[in-house]
C-alpha cells in the first residue's frame, strides 16, 4: 500500500514567539494546535488522531490529550528528534489510508531559552537507565556541535569542502530571514562575516549554528474527502520515507546522512526526480546538515555539495534550488531544538502560494521537505515527505 | 599546546555486559568484541553481533593502534577538548578523545596510539595521542 495522495495538509501553524517566558509548555501546545485547526477551518472535536513527540510533556501522547481535551482514535508519540513531526506526517497518512482516523493533529513546542538550556555546547546526559552507548560516548563530551562538526571535519578531508562553501547556506538562509518578521536574525550576513565569527567546535563557526527559541508549531493532516470541503489551497502528500543511521557495529561513516534512504523512499513511492523539486526544505541545525541531506537526497553528487551550495544557489529568486525561505532554522527558528516541524510548514507556505512574496517561487507545485534528528555524527532519524499543490 | 588545563572526566556507567572492558582498561588493555561466527570485530561491544546476530562473541585484545577518521577541538568549552573517531587497526571506529598534543596540527588519516586517563570515580577511558 502506498500513501500517495491518500492524505493531505490541510492547517498550519508556526508560534509566533520566539522566546516563550511566560507561558508553559502545555499551553504553547494546545496554542498551536488551535492556530493549526482555525488555518484548517476545523475545530477540535474534528480530531480523531494526535501525535507529538518526547517535547510534549508527560507519557506519550497522554497528558496532551487530556491537557487539550482530545478524543482520539489513534496516537503516535514516535521520537526521532527533530525530525519527528516530518515522520508524523508519513505516518498520518499510513493511518488515514488505513482508515485509523480522518483528522490528524501533530504539535510541537519548546522552552529552550526560557529555561536556559545550554542546547549545543554540553553533553546531554539522558539520565535514568543508561542506554548501551552511553558508557561509550558521554563521558568523551560528545556534544550537539561537536559531533555535527565532527561530519564537516570529515567531508572537507574527502571532498574538499570548504568553510566558505557551508558558510553560503547561512548567507541563503539570512537573505530570506529579512523577509520574515518573525525571525530571529533578521540581518543579511557575508561568507566573511560567517567564516570571521568564533569556531565553537572546528570547523564549525557560531554562524554555521542555527538559532535557540522557544515556540512551537502545528500541522494538521487530513484524509481527501476531509480536504474536499475545506476552503483552503489543497497540499497532497505523495510520498514519505524514513531511516534511523547509526555508527553500525563501528562501520560509521561520516560522509552521509539517514536521508539518503529516507529521501530515495520518498521519492520512489511520489514518482518524482530531484530535478523536479521547485522548494527544498531542509533540516539546518547546522549549514553541514543542509549539505549532507541536499547530497543524500540526490541534489547533487555526493561530495559536490559544498560547490552546488556556493555563490547563492539556494536564493530564492537567484538560486536554481530556494531552500528555507522563511530564514530556516539558521536564522529565524529552531523550537524546542527541534525544526523538522517547521520545514513542513514553509513548504506548505510555498505551495499554497503563502510564502513571502518577495520568496515566493513561482508556479511552486512541488516541493520536498526533510528531517534530521538526534545527532548526525552519532545515530540519527531522519524523514522525508514530498508534497505537491493540487 | 592548546591543551594546558586538566578536564574532568565523568565515569562510565559500568554493566555486567561490559564489565570485561572495563576491568582490562584499569589494567592498562583495550579489548575488542568479535564475533565467532561472522569473524568481524564490533564496538561498542555487545554480547549479540549486531552484523550476523550470533551470540558467539568474545573479547580480544586490541594493539591499541589506530587513525583518526574525524576530530572536532570543542574550542567553546571550559577547557577544550579533541572529540574524535578513531579507526582501530582491527577495523571498527571508536568514539573517543585525542590528548596529549597540539589540537592545532591534529589531522584526519593520522596515526595514534592508545592511552588511558582516570575518569571521577570510575575505570579510566581509553583515549588516543599520536604514535
Amino acid at each position: 500500500m502506498s500513501i500517495k495522495g491518500k492524505a493531505y495538509i490541510a492547517g498550519i501553524y508556526e508560534h509566533p514567539t520566539r522566546l516563550a517566558k511566560d507561558i508553559s509548555l502545555a499551553q504553547i501546545h494546545a496554542q498551536v494546535a488551535k492556530g493549526a485547526l482555525e488555518d484548517a477551518g476545523l475545530t477540535k472535536d474534528d480530531v480523531d488522531g494526535y501525535f507529538c513527540a518526547g517535547d510534549a510533556p508527560g507519557l506519550g501522547p497522554m497528558s496532551m490529550v487530556e491537557y487539550m481535551g482530545l478524543k482520539p482514535r489513534h496516537v503516535d508519540s514516535t521520537d526521532t528528534g527533530g525530525s519527528s513531526y516530518v515522520l508524523h506526517v508519513g505516518h498520518a497518512a499510513e493511518a488515514i489510508a488505513a482508515g485509523k482516523c480522518k483528522v490528524a493533529l501533530i504539535t510541537l513546542a519548546g522552552r529552550p531559552r526560557a529555561e536556559g538550556m545550554a542546547t549545543g555546547t554540553v553533553p546531554r546526559s539522558r539520565g535514568g537507565t543508561p542506554t548501551p552507548d552511553e558508557p561509550f560516548e558521554f563521558p568523551y563530551g560528545p556534544t550537539v556541535v561537536n559531533m555535527y562538526a565532527m561530519c564537516a571535519m570529515r567531508h572537507m578531508y574527502e571532498f574538499g569542502t570548504t568553510a566558505e562553501q557551508l558558510a553560503w547556506i547561512k548567507v541563503a538562509a539570512s537573505h530570506h530571514a529579512q523577509y520574515n518578521p518573525h525571525a530571529l536574525l533578521k540581518d543579511v550576513v557575508t561568507v566573511e562575516e560567517v567564516v570571521s565569527s568564533p569556531v565553537i567546535s572546528d570547523p564549525l563557526h557560531r554562524l554555521d549554528c542555527c538559532v535557540i527559541t522557544d515556540g512551537g508549531g502545528a500541522i494538521v493532516v487530513v484524509a481527501p474527502e476531509i480536504a474536499a470541503k475545506l476552503k483552503r489551497p489543497k497540499v497532497r502528500l505523495i510520498g514519505a520515507g524514513e531511516f534511523v543511521k547509526t555508527q553500525m557495529g563501528g562501520k560509521v561513516d561520516l560522509t552521509y546522512s539517514g536521508a539518503r534512504f529516507s529521501g530515495a523512499a520518498a521519492f520512489a513511492e511520489a514518482g518524482v526526480k530531484p530535478s523536479d523539486i521547485k522548494f527544498a526544505a531542509i533540516y539546518d541545525s547546522f549549514t553541514i546538515t543542509v549539505l549532507m541531506q541536499l547530497e543524500d537526497l540526490g541534489f547533487c553528487e555526493k561530495g559536490k555539495g559544498g560547490a552546488f551550495v556556493a555563490d547563492g544557489n539556494l536564493i530564492a529568486g537567484t538560486g536554481k534550488l530556494p531552500f528555507n525561505t522563511d530564514g530556516g532554522g539558521l536564522c529565524s527558528n529552531h523550537p524546542g531544538n527541534r525544526g523538522g516541524l517547521t520545514k513542513v510548514l514553509e513548504a506548505v507556505r510555498q505551495l499554497r502560494g503563502e510564502a513571502h512574496p518577495k520568496v515566493q517561487v513561482k508556479n511552486c507545485d512541488l516541493a520536498v521537505a526533510h528531517g534530521t534528528g538526534g545527532s548526525l555524527g552519532l545515530r540519527h532519524g531522519s524523514a522525508t515527505v514530498i508534497l505537491e499543490r493540487e | 599546546m592548546a591543551e594546558a588545563k586538566e578536564r574532568k572526566l565523568a565515569a562510565p556507567s559500568v554493566s555486567q555486559e561490559t564489565e570485561a572492558y572495563w576491568d582490562a582498561a584499569a589494567k592498562g588493555k583495550l579489548l575488542v568484541k568479535k564475533c565467532t561466527a561472522c569473524g568481524q570485530f564490533h564496538h561498542y561491544p555487545r554480547t549479540i553481533c549486531p552484523f550476523c546476530f550470533s551470540d558467539k562473541t568474545e573479547w580480544v585484545e586490541a594493539s591499541g593502534k589506530g587513525t583518526i577518521y574525524s576530530y572536532s577541538v570543542m574550542r567553546r568549552a571550559p577547557v577544550p577538548y579533541a572529540m574524535a573517531y578513531v579507526t582501530l587497526a582491527e577495523g571498527p571506529r571508536m568514539v573517543t578523545n585525542i590528548v596529549d598534543c597540539d589540537f592545532d596540527k591534529l589531522k584526519c588519516e593520522q596515526p595514534v596510539k592508545v592511552v588511558f586517563k582516570p575518569t571521577d570515580g570510575g575505570p579510566p577511558l581509553p583515549m588516543f595521542t599520536p604514535a
